[in-house]
């Protein structure tokens, strides 16, 4: 089934933000932030920027009626700053004119003095100074400190991640005006309505059921509008609540660069010990989280680096550590992976700087390593249905991994310009809120009496197709024309306390809960079949549009059947709640089950690359990948293939640039580059693994939207091993993004000889 | 009054001339399929066609409408995705429904018209020539692989399209609206702009300009040199090839005069921004924006070019590599203008090698690029001339490194020894395209790279012994 949006996509008449038909009168914000890293407001000067014509009002924090918090997790992030700066780009004001050019015009009037304080950048030197998030937190399993005897092996390093802009192609954006008596309605690009009306709530003083946060869909978001989608909305509420005038905010690609946080960089100190047969006894790493100004969603994404920290391996001594550091860049946020990739890069690291002090290939240590049944996770839970053995033989059975490690090596022993290297990326994903209490959803259900299906849930659509599954699970369960069903827009006066579409969560979380709903439905509109039919319930079904009673078919129609429900008075609503079963997790032991299943697969990266320029190519990525029972074939392929050319951009183009003093280098296209047709693998061929897949996912379809992405990684390994090739001398590093630059520095770096 | 037909309408706008087509479409016309993703030209997410009028037909190409000036819209038809859609998808909706080469959506429409561009081109579309049509179009979501696929499909159902006119083709097949056929006769029936007042700054492509001072633009209007005759045309004048200053860098890669003088220019011409913005920036643009790393003043540099530059009465004619004074500094006075560009062209021209690395391959601005054009006298270097990019503050015409070639064989020797002397003429700094190491060590590796790649039998050269 396809997505139910894709015809209006190809013809432009799918609406995003910024489409929505503007009222009379709308008028246009524009943010005022701040042009230092770090210091104290002494004085701000709006009168210029007042005196624009067609400039309405500047608001700052004084203008705010509730609270001037918007911390999500944490109360540490203002909406506008108060009397000191910690980043960059940090909303000091907003303008709010009767165009976005004017608007435009006045913030460049703005005067602003501000007496300089030392910013910090690098997250050592903020855990040197004790500038801490907030406390930090270690997974332990096992011994460590004893398990290093047991080791013939012991390699330490470090190892570093870059950040991540998540470059949606539709920036932030919200649209606000009064409605009735004093409420508010909200249209923004958020994955989170909730927290949106949470959040407008707060700073305007008002109870939660006086806002009304509406999304209709995202142009993308891959976690950048969970938490960072809320400042612009609060923003656009509070003009248009006090100016009693519908008011629009969308930012440019500029400020929404310079504005918001990216993927975490992270620093990290590793240190592995391998028996003599290459088996990791002991991991111990201390990770160092580039959280940024504020916490944002830092402290649950240090929560699952620490999960995911020893990736597809079962290490029977672990001690995992991460700092969550305080700096003066904007603050870091929810990206695809969600700390998993930087925890992943780190263990892969390691190995890979085993491997090559061994002169082995790291596949021979990550083979040696992968989970088996029953291995304990590091936090307490018991694997069960690993497949990440079985994902690895069914690779090597299907693409013969010896033969392309051959093939690689006869091509590089030619001594051209060029040289090719593979490697071998496994991945584990655990699949659920890491904060258990977030794990539920609400589905609202009206069928209308000619028969059509309205869907709400609090599901968001962003491109991952969470719409298109719901539209399935829906189709199949009333066993109508998927022409009869629309997925409603994610609105938070029909589906109330959602948690964001996020963590992979949203179609088994959302899509149970419409389950629940339609089997309710679907219940009763039996019972009213049985009346009809004189029957038992039980005895009748519905296929096709069809009542059948026994199997067999009757005159009675979906249509008829809805009609006589509503004229015998039957609800044709219903709603449907599901939480998680299962899954909890005590975070004074770090112990517990906090994920519903895992997520397995493996791939293998092989690489062209120019000796000559340092240009290179990413030429195959294969894998098997864990879908469980792919229900949507099509949709898993598109978040397979997209999640691994991201997570290519992120090992090798992608790299945000700050200046020593907290400027942003790359707050442009031009500048920082992401994937375009030409840098994506000449091949990505994703066989699936056949399993009939968890029954706690939706119609036993795993959940796919984050786990491709680590997939990525392997590309920085894989280059790796071609720049050895043609420079044995040079001992590996891993420091990622691997740029054209750092791969020519490579490839022609003397040091070691 | 600006006046053009959008879609299926002739519209007259008082907009300031400078007010960008992108901001015209969404928020004066309503037609919001056209979609904001950067405006700087990099994601192609507001593409759309430009039909250019030529006799009795309409040509048409992509463009990036958040750099296009109101004013280079005159007497063109402008299409939207909205003015494709006929009630049916057509072919190339079709293939990425089919293919589900879209995710969130929002890039899509850019997408469709990329690939209409195409399929309106007067040429054979091929798979390789369908992908090229999209690679400015930047999606986030999908990684590509379907849109590939997509664009394939649409390739083999455009086989049977005929170059001479793909527009009634396309609409005797239901994939236009029919409306296409009398676009050439009501184009005919806009008259051309009056001539503005004297001191209104001109610009030409925009692809530059609306990037950095789109709102100044916005507001004071300016003129166009896009559609002045004198300064169109590419053709060979007494032993000189003249390119006019407003020949887009598409025009340029299609000139049959000079693809005699640079065999691979296609190719290279690949390496250079994308296909609409290609279709819209000038030679002149990229010569007076004076960027350090311009790519077209580097292989214009290599080629020994001379820029004439005019006031609108007297011309001047100053050597390429005497036009770029500093940083951001051209040897052209106020009120004077490019004209064109001329270099020597003969029936046997000299071997030239253009290369550049940029941090993605495609649709990137390089941090070190370099040409070079030399003759060989039986085993030595005889006239040379070298340039690079993006290691000085202008597009830098390395002269003494040329001499120090001239005369020389061509060995490993002679090219790490022009290494030292190239090392000497440069000065790169550290910015966000590359540390100054890097340049230096990249500029060496391009400057190899020529040599390997004019003379692979007799350059016996062991790279990994560099």
């Amino acid at each position: 089934m396809n997505n139910p949006d894709i015809i209006s996509h190809t013809t432009g008449r799918s609406q995003y933000l910024d489409d929505i038909p503007v009222l009379k009168n709308t008028l246009y914000g524009v943010i005022f932030s701040s042009p230092s890293p770090h210091g104290k407001i002494t004085d701000l000067d709006l009168s210029a920027a007042l005196a624009v014509p067609g400039v309405r009002r500047i608001f700052t924090f004084e203008d705010i009626p509730g609270k001037n918090d918007i911390g999500g997790v944490i109360s540490d992030e203002t909406l506008f700053a108060v009397d000191e700066v910690h980043y960059r780009g940090q909303p000091v004001a907003l303008v709010v004119a009767e165009t976005e050019q004017t608007a435009r015009k006045a913030v460049q009037l703005i005067n602003i003095v501000i007496s300089e304080m030392e910013p910090v950048t690098d997250p050592r030197e903020a855990a040197a100074k004790g500038l801490f998030l907030i406390p930090s937190r270690t997974f332990r399993m096992g011994d460590v400190a004893a398990a290093w005897d047991a080791c013939e092996h012991i390699f330490e390093g470090r190892a570093d991640t870059g950040g991540q802009e998540h470059l949606y192609l539709e920036t932030q954006g919200a649209y606000s005006y009064p409605s009735d008596k004093g409420c508010i309605r909200i249209h923004s690009s958020t994955q989170g309505p909730t927290l949106v009306q949470k959040i407008a709530a707060r700073v305007l003083a008002l109870p939660m059921n006086h806002v009304e946060v509406d999304v209709a869909r995202l142009g993308g978001a891959f976690g950048g509008k969970e938490d960072q989608a809320t400042f612009v909305a609060v923003m656009a509420a509070l003009a248009a609540s006090l100016l009693q005038m519908p008011v629009k905010i969308t930012l440019s690609r500029g400020d929404d660069m310079r504005m918001t946080g990216k993927r975490h960089p992270y620093s990290a100190d590793y240190r592995i010990g391998l028996t003599g047969d290459y088996r990791i006894m002991a991991y111990q790493v201390v990770m160092y989280q580039n959280g940024g100004a504020a916490a944002d969603l830092s402290p649950a994404i240090m929560e699952r680096t620490l999960f995911h920290s020893t990736n597809a391996y079962f290490i029977p001594n672990t001690e995992v550590t991460v700092h969550s550091c305080r700096t003066n860049l904007p603050p870091n946020t929810a990206f695809r992976g969600f700390g998993a990739p930087q925890g992943m890069f780190m263990i892969e690291a390691a190995i890979a700087r085993a491997a090559s002090e061994l002169k082995i290939p790291a596949r021979i240590i990550q083979q040696a390593n992968f989970l088996k049944e029953n291995d304990m996770f590091q936090y307490g839970q018991v694997a069960m249905d690993v497949n990440i053995g079985k994902c690895f033989t069914a690779l090597n059975k299907e693409f013969e991994i010896d033969r392309i490690e051959k093939e690689i090596a006869e091509f590089n022993s030619r001594r051209t310009i060029y040289r090719k290297g593979m490697a071998l990326m496994p991945v584990c994903f655990g699949v659920s809120f890491t904060n258990t209490s977030m794990n539920h959803a609400r589905a609202l259900v009206h069928i209308y009496q000619d028969g059509s299906i309205g869907i709400s849930t609090g599901a968001v659509e962003m491109g991952q197709g969470v719409n298109t599954r719901l539209a399935r699970v829906a189709a199949a369960a009333f066993s109508v024309a998927p022409a009869r069903i629309r997925i409603e827009t994610t609105n938070t006066t029909r589906v109330a306390n959602t948690s964001p579409t996020a963590a992979s969560t949203g179609a088994d979380l959302n899509g149970n809960a419409l389950l629940i709903a339609a089997g309710k439905l679907t219940g009763r509109l039996k019972e009213v079949a049985s009346q009809l039919l004189n029957c038992a319930p039980a005895d009748v079904s519905l296929q096709e549009e069809k009542v059948l009673v026994n199997g067999e078919q009757t005159e009675l129609t979906w249509e008829k059947l809805v009609r006589e429900a509503f004229l015998m008075r039957v609800a044709l609503s219903e709603t449907g709640h599901y939480a998680t079963p299962v899954i909890y997790f005590d975070k004074t032991l770090e112990k517990g089950h906090p994920f519903i299943y895992h997520v397995y697969g493996t791939a293998v990266f092989t690489v062209l690359l120019d000796c000559l320029r340092g240009r290179y190519s990413i030429e195959k990525v294969l894998l098997v990948h864990d879908f469980g029972n792919s229900v949507n074939p099509d949709l898993d392929m598109g978040q397979v293939e997209g999640g691994i050319v991201q997570g290519i951009g992120w090992m090798t183009m992608e790299e945000v640039a700050f200046s020593k003093d907290g400027r942003m280098l790359t707050d442009s296209l031009s500048t920082y580059k992401v994937p375009d047709i030409y840098s994506a693998p000449a091949v990505i061929d994703c066989r699936a693994l056949g399993t009939k897949g968890p029954k706690f996912a939706l119609l036993s379809s795993k959940a796919i939207g984050e786990p491709p992405f680590m997939y990525g990684i392997g590309a920085f390994f894989a280059l790796q091993n071609a720049i050895r090739a043609f420079n044995p001398a040079w001992t590996p590093d891993f420091d990622a993004p691997l740029t054209p630059e750092k791969v020519l520095m490579r490839l022609y770096d003397r040091n070691n000889q | 009054m600006v006046t053009f037909i959008l879609n299926d309408e002739t519209i007259s706008t008082g907009r300031p001339s400078g007010y960008s087509l992108l901001d015209f479409i969404r928020y004066d016309m309503g037609l919001t399929g056209t979609r904001t993703g950067c405006r700087e030209g990099d994601c192609g997410a507001c593409t759309v066609l430009v039909g250019t009028r030529k006799g009795d037909s309409v040509s048409y190409s992509s463009a990036v409408s958040c750099l296009m000036p109101l004013v280079n819209a005159h007497g063109r038809h402008i299409v939207t995705v909205e003015g494709i859609n006929t009630g049916n998808i057509s072919a190339v909706q079709r293939a990425i429904v089919d293919h589900s080469a879209t995710q969130c959506g929002f890039c899509t429409p850019g997408i469709v018209m990329s690939l209409t561009a195409e399929s309106l081109a007067a040429r054979k579309t091929t798979p390789e020539s369908a992908v090229a049509s999209v690679s400015g179009n930047i999606c986030r979501c999908t990684g590509y692989k379907s849109i590939e696929k997509a664009a394939a499909v649409i390739a083999s159902a455009l086989a049977g399209k005929p170059a001479s006119d793909p527009v009634s083709w396309l609409v005797d097949r239901g994939e236009l609206p029919a409306y296409f056929l009398s676009i050439a006769e009501r184009l005919s029936l806009i008259s051309p702009l009056p001539p503005e007042p004297a001191g209104v700054r001109g610009i030409a492509g925009g692809t530059d300009l609306m990037v950095q001072k789109a709102d100044l633009l916005a507001e004071t209007g300016t003129v166009t040199f896009l559609e002045r005759e004198e300064l169109k045309g590419i053709t060979a004048d007494s032993g000189r090839c003249v390119i006019g200053a407003a020949v887009t860098v598409s025009e340029l890669g299609r000139s049959g005069l000079l693809k005699r003088h640079i065999p691979d220019l296609e190719s290279y011409m690949q390496l250079i921004a994308s296909e609409p913005v290609r279709n819209m920036a000038t030679i002149g643009g990229n010569i007076v924006n004076a960027s350090p790393i311009g790519d077209m003043s580097v292989m214009l540099l290599a080629l020994n070019a001379d820029a004439t530059i005019t006031d609108g009465r007297q011309e001047r004619r100053v050597p390429l590599k005497n036009l770029f004074l500093a940083y951001k500094k051209l040897d052209i006075r106020e009120g004077e203008y490019l004209k064109n560009i001329t270099f020597p062209c003969s029936d046997d021209p000299p071997l030239f090698s253009f290369e550049k690395v940029s941090r993605r391959t495609h649709l990137d601005i390089a941090s070190v690029n370099s040409a070079i054009s030399l003759r060989i006298n039986g085993d030595t270097i005889g006239e040379c001339h070298l340039s690079a990019g993006g290691v000085s503050p202008v597009p830098l015409c390395l002269k003494k490194t040329a001499s120090f070639l001239t005369g020389r064989q061509i060995n490993a020797e002679t090219l790490l020894q022009a290494n030292e002397v190239i090392r000497e003429e440069i000065s790169p700094i550290s910015d966000v395209r590359g540390s100054k190491e890097y340049k230096r060590l990249l500029l060496r590796q391009l400057f190899i790279a020529h040599f390997l790649k004019l003379f692979p039998r007799r350059l016996n050269l062991k790279i990994y012994e560099l």
